[in-house]
């Protein structure tokens, strides 16, 4: 199991654009994603349960993989966050 | 047959089938099912057969109209891609044995309600219209009905729309839209202004009920007399095919003038520039012969977007219109949103009068975060060509004084960060009858007026543009009107500055005589009426024109008198 923090940066938080990028990411993989925020956590192949989150700036997010890919998960997963201004 | 009259709303004539706009009946009963697998593969068939529809549509969009219109069709496609959202309504048909309908749109509710819960997320919250979108998209398929998406029209048609919003337009292909009619508005609404920039005719107001009009009826669309013709005889489409050979001619004709210079008969030149919305405006403008543009409404930016846009997109969108342009005069005017121009992100509270509310340059006073974003982009790109800024819904001298510091105060900043800034003109849009009355005080502050019509009228007459039940007070002609724009035109120039005008008035063909006669030094209208403006300034002699304007400020009591007069004038010429 891969697991990883992130401060979102980001001004508007996790909104529509990059939580749309997140998810097609994560569906890139075998592995089971999840994505942890504020004691609740949903699937990161889920857009919807992405966006109801409503992770916005300045929060901690955790993120989890569980499977045979969880490494290339966890590192594709980091580079979109970064590409997408979400972390540093 | 059937002849309807509705409010001519944008120049031109088309003969093509209807396509009506409407949204289909999508009710539907829960029930109890006996085969779950069965409804759970009919569910399947549904999504599937949207996310195809979804496909194409996306394509369509993208190759017509660019990135931005497509991308919420890649959000609606993600959506249906989800495999929460899909398990989550199979457990709900499975486990209740209910109809997928009903597990659909309940499982969908329960997502748009937390979406909605979370105020202080508006992007999320706007995302609960995508999915209310979607829910309706597979709901027609499991129902059977069809769904009409303009983006997949493919021949030639008339849209038949009780009212069209912003991204309805936006899927318009301009070459199979050929007309709309719509029973919503009047000649200033949204939808009418945007078919003048697309060159759509148009009408607006439709005085008889849209549902007598089926798809595929053949519509005569007359945008120029507001006429409406249903299922036509052979005979009218001839006679129709006549008069738009003739409107064509009449074009042509006009095109002569695309090159001149605007001249009266007595040697006088005011200046016929262009309102644009964004910079796609500028073909239209520069094809009829804009000598310059007299309004750039910047809202667009903030409008097609999902968050605040930054200085660089600003500068480049800026900088674009001002080389494009290549050293004629540009008028932009700062950022006009709110009233009905309301941004979800921003999450401004609803109000009850948008109108006399929290707008314009209110907002920006309020929040300088934002503003001074935007002086800077205006700044920056001042060095790329002739710009001048002027600030909307100006009612104070002291709003003037505080948004013309802030201005200085980022020109002094970035000349000392060593950034090329030009030279800007600086004026006020004349709107809120407060400073009609006071220009005079005005005009030694700015370096131009620019009269904005539309606006100034309703709340001269005190008359909601949109509201069709007092769309008769809405007169441009009316003497009460007429005289306030004098006196503004007058103030303007015992101070020794320009008067302009940016509203739909500048370019009615019953106006310009008397604005003329009043002075006024630039025209500024919809691209589509320059050339025949100028052809009709052409023919007018300024001396006649002045005792016109005299006339009708003096001696009129009614817009019907006013029109008379004006009619008198023209024919004695």
């Amino acid at each position: 199991m891969e697991k990883r923090q992130y401060n979102i940066i980001a001004e508007t938080g996790i909104h529509a654009r990059p939580a749309t990028l997140l998810v097609q990411t994560a569906s890139k993989f075998n592995a089971d994603i999840t994505l942890e925020y504020q004691e609740k956590s949903v699937n990161l192949k889920s857009i919807m349960g992405v966006m109801s989150l409503g992770v916005g700036q300045s929060a901690s997010v955790t993120i989890t993989a569980d499977g045979d890919d969880e490494k290339q998960a966890i590192d594709a997963i980091t580079e979109t966050m970064k590409a997408e201004g979400l972390t540093d | 047959m059937t002849t309807y009259k509705g409010i001519a709303a944008s120049d031109g004539i088309a003969i093509a089938s209807a396509f009506r706009l409407t949204e289909p009946d999508l009710s539907f009963k829960k029930h109890s099912i006996d085969d779950p697998d069965r409804e759970i593969r009919r569910f399947h068939d549904a999504i599937d057969i949207s996310k195809e529809e979804l496909l194409t549509i996306q394509q369509r969009t993208l190759e017509d109209l660019g990135r931005h219109e497509a991308e919420v069709f890649k959000a609606h496609i993600a959506i249906l891609s989800d495999p929460e959202l899909l398990t989550r309504i199979e457990t709900v048909i499975r486990r209740e044995h209910v109809n997928a309908e009903a597990a659909l749109g309940e499982v969908t509710d329960s997502y748009i309600k937390i979406f909605n819960s979370m105020t202080d997320n508006d992007y999320i919250r706007q995302r609960s219209s995508d999915i209310n979108d979607v829910t309706k998209r597979v709901l027609s398929h499991l129902l059977g009905v069809k769904l009409t998406d303009p983006a997949l029209i493919n021949r030639r048609v008339i849209i038949i729309a009780h009212d069209l919003t912003p991204s309805n337009t936006a899927q318009f292909v301009p070459n199979y839209v050929k007309g709309i009619v719509s029973d919503m508005g009047g000649r200033t609404s949204h939808s009418a202004i945007m078919s003048r920039t697309l060159e759509i005719p148009a009408v607006v107001g439709f005085k008889g009920s849209l549902a007598e009009i089926k798809n595929g009826d053949t519509v005569i669309v007359d945008g120029l007399t507001g006429n409406v013709i249903v299922n036509p005889r052979q005979d009218e489409i001839k006679q129709y095919q006549d008069k738009i050979k003739k409107y064509r001619n009449r074009k042509n004709q006009l095109s002569s003038f695309k090159n001149q210079t605007t001249t009266s008969s007595d040697g006088k030149h005011p200046i016929l520039a262009a309102n644009i919305g964004t910079p796609d405006d500028l073909t239209a403008a520069i094809e009829n012969g804009a000598e310059g543009i007299g309004l750039f409404r910047t809202e667009f930016l903030y409008m097609d977007s999902d968050q605040l846009p930054t200085e660089d997109e600003q500068f480049s969108a800026y900088k674009d219109v001002l080389q494009k342009m290549k050293g004629k005069p540009v008028i932009m005017r700062t950022a006009d949103i709110g009233g009905d121009k309301d941004l979800p992100y921003l999450d401004t509270p609803k109000e009850a009068n948008p109108f006399l509310g929290y707008r314009a340059i209110r907002m920006s006073l309020d929040r300088t975060d934002i503003f001074k974003v935007q002086l800077r982009a205006l700044l920056r790109a001042s060095a790329f060509g002739d710009l001048s800024v002027m600030f909307p819904m100006i009612t104070t001298i002291n709003e003037l004084k505080r948004a013309k510091n802030i201005l200085e105060q980022q020109r002094q900043q970035l000349i000392s960060a060593d950034v090329a800034v030009g030279h800007i003109k600086i004026g006020i849009m004349v709107e809120v009858p407060a400073a009609a009355i006071l220009a005079d005080q005005f005009a030694n502050e700015v370096d131009f007026m620019s009269i904005g019509t539309n606006d100034l009228i309703q709340y001269v007459m005190a008359a909601d543009r949109g509201n069709k039940r007092v769309s008769y007070l809405y007169q441009p002609y009316n003497p009460a009107v007429l005289r306030l724009i004098k006196s503004i035109i007058d103030a303007c120039h015992e101070n020794g500055i320009p008067a302009y005008m940016c509203g739909e008035m500048a370019g009615d063909q019953t106006a310009i005589p008397i604005l003329f006669g009043m002075g006024l030094n630039e025209f500024s209208m919809s691209a589509t009426s320059i050339l025949k403006s100028r052809a009709l300034i052409k023919g007018l002699d300024s001396r006649e024109m002045v005792t016109l304007a005299n006339r009708t400020v003096s001696l009129a009591s009614t817009s019907e008198q006013v029109v008379h007069y004006v009619h008198q004038a023209l024919e004695a010429e």
